[in-house]
């Protein structure tokens, strides 16, 4: 196992724009930096709520829709050669002499000298409809994502939802399950139109069902779900065997596991000092969205100083022995070499 | 001026002012309502600012426009009553408003 440890000095959690700065922060400090994202690419609530909104009080840029921020940053931190590893979440962290040791969901294990969370408003996470009793379905009867088709195999399927992931396992699992009914409040979908038009073919064809409704009653016992009750379009309701359930409606954020790190919260937020963006724990830091301090503002430009700050504090903890010099990347040939532009 | 009714699931009512211009989340945000998560700030991405228009007031307030209609798949007990209320813009036509918050938004 050892062998798979990734080494590095600095763990950055979340890679929206104000873990990405920290990226850029970091390295010109000489602080090499792993990022672990939720999300399957960069730029957090920026990639993921709002690619297309502009963004009006980034300093310089008049205006920039989070895409655009996004790719910039990702441009300005090249030189840093930074490691992502998206599609994880960090579950646990533990303390290690000298440092930390975090695992992902996936399995990635990093140890690293300094962690530095910038996670946002949270990781993101499927929504889980506020069905009565959903909670002792999960994992057995519910699911938020398809990670073994075996589960599904040869068992009555119903899939929620209108967007593209609902349409995409239904395409998939159609083959797998014993029935397969895709149930959406309305006729039109948000998907693909071409996966929409597979799925109407798969109708046509009988092997699948297509039906309007929404769900309003989970029935079943012991983490086993028999049927729901739904809700049609007319206003009627009606039972519909389910042994399985994927409900898809979007993501939303939740604190995760972050808040089992033996780290000080208030009301889901990370206090931090005002200096170094340090939390209650020594070598884990805090910044953008997830802190908080007397007088924070929830704005990009507030984490990029907190950035800034927090990785003047970090070069203690990789660097005990050094003393750092403050210096500017207008002016000194260190740090131009380091952005590869001398 | 136009003032504008939240009501909750438990019957609850809170009136507050809002000024024309700005949206319906933006004047429940700014006024603590609770139930109104608008986790995304009103960018029309996250449907948790679903409220449902009173039906005195459907036409007043329009129908959803063909995002806000993708978006509202992403809430939950959506009926043809349903809003985003970021998407509603105040206008003092809408003086008198009455919005239910649904029980949850997600």
């Amino acid at each position: 196992m050892a062998e798979d440890v990734i080494k590095t000095d600095a763990v950055i959690v979340g890679a929206g724009p104000v873990g990405l700065f920290a990226v850029f922060e970091l390295g010109l400090v000489d602080i090499k930096a792993h990022v672990v994202d939720i999300l399957d690419r960069p730029g957090g609530q920026c990639a993921e709520l709002y690619p297309e909104k502009p963004i009006y009080d980034i300093p310089g840029l008049t205006v920039v829709t989070g895409q655009e921020l996004t790719d910039r940053l990702m441009d300005q931190i090249k030189p840093f050669g930074a490691e992502f590893h998206f599609s994880q979440r960090v579950e646990s962290l533990e303390r290690l002499d000298g440092g930390f040791r975090l695992t992902t969901d996936t399995g990635t294990v990093l140890e690293c000298k300094v962690v530095v969370i910038a996670a946002g408003g949270g990781s993101f996470t499927p929504k889980r409809p506020p069905l009565p009793g959903i909670e002792q379905y999960e994992g057995t009867s519910v699911f938020y994502s398809v990670r073994k088709m075996e589960n599904f195999k040869g068992r009555d399927v119903l899939i929620v939802g209108g967007g593209d992931s609902a349409l995409d396992w239904t395409l998939n699992l159609a083959p797998v399950a014993k029935s397969l009914t895709l149930l959406h409040r309305r006729g039109e979908f948000r998907a693909a139109p071409a996966s929409v038009q597979k799925m109407f073919d798969l109708v046509e064809k009988g092997d699948i069902s297509f039906k309007l409704g929404q769900v309003t009653e989970l029935h079943g016992e012991g983490g086993k779900l028999r049927s729901v009750t739904v809700k049609g379009a007319d206003g009627a309701t009606f039972e519909q065997p389910t042994e399985v359930m994927l409900p898809f409606f979007g993501l939303t954020m939740k604190l995760g596991p972050v808040a089992d790190w033996g780290i000080n919260l208030h009301e889901n937020l990370i206090p931090v000092d005002t200096a170094k963006f340090e939390t209650s724990e020594k070598g884990i830091f805090a910044i953008g969205d997830i802190n908080t301090y007397p007088g924070k503002l929830k704005l990009i430009l507030s984490g990029f100083h907190e950035a800034a700050l927090m990785a003047q504090q970090a070069y203690h903890y990789v660097y005990p022995d050094k003393k750092l010099v403050f210096q500017y990347t207008t002016s000194s040939t260190s740090l131009q070499k380091k952005l590869g532009v001398k | 001026m136009a003032r504008i009714t939240f009501i909750q699931n438990d019957g609850t009512e809170r009136v507050v002012e809002a000024e024309p211009g700005m949206t319906v989340m933006e004047a429940a945000v700014k006024n603590n309502i609770p139930g109104i998560a608008a986790e995304c700030g009103g960018a029309c991405a996250c449907a948790t600012c679903h409220v449902y228009v009173d039906d005195a007031w459907r036409e007043a307030t329009g129908s959803p426009a063909q995002m806000e209609e993708d978006m509202l798949d992403f809430a939950f007990d959506v009926r043809s009553s349903s809003r985003l209320s970021c998407q509603i813009k105040v206008t003092d036509a809408l003086d008198g408003l009455v919005v239910r918050i649904p029980e949850k938004q997600f």
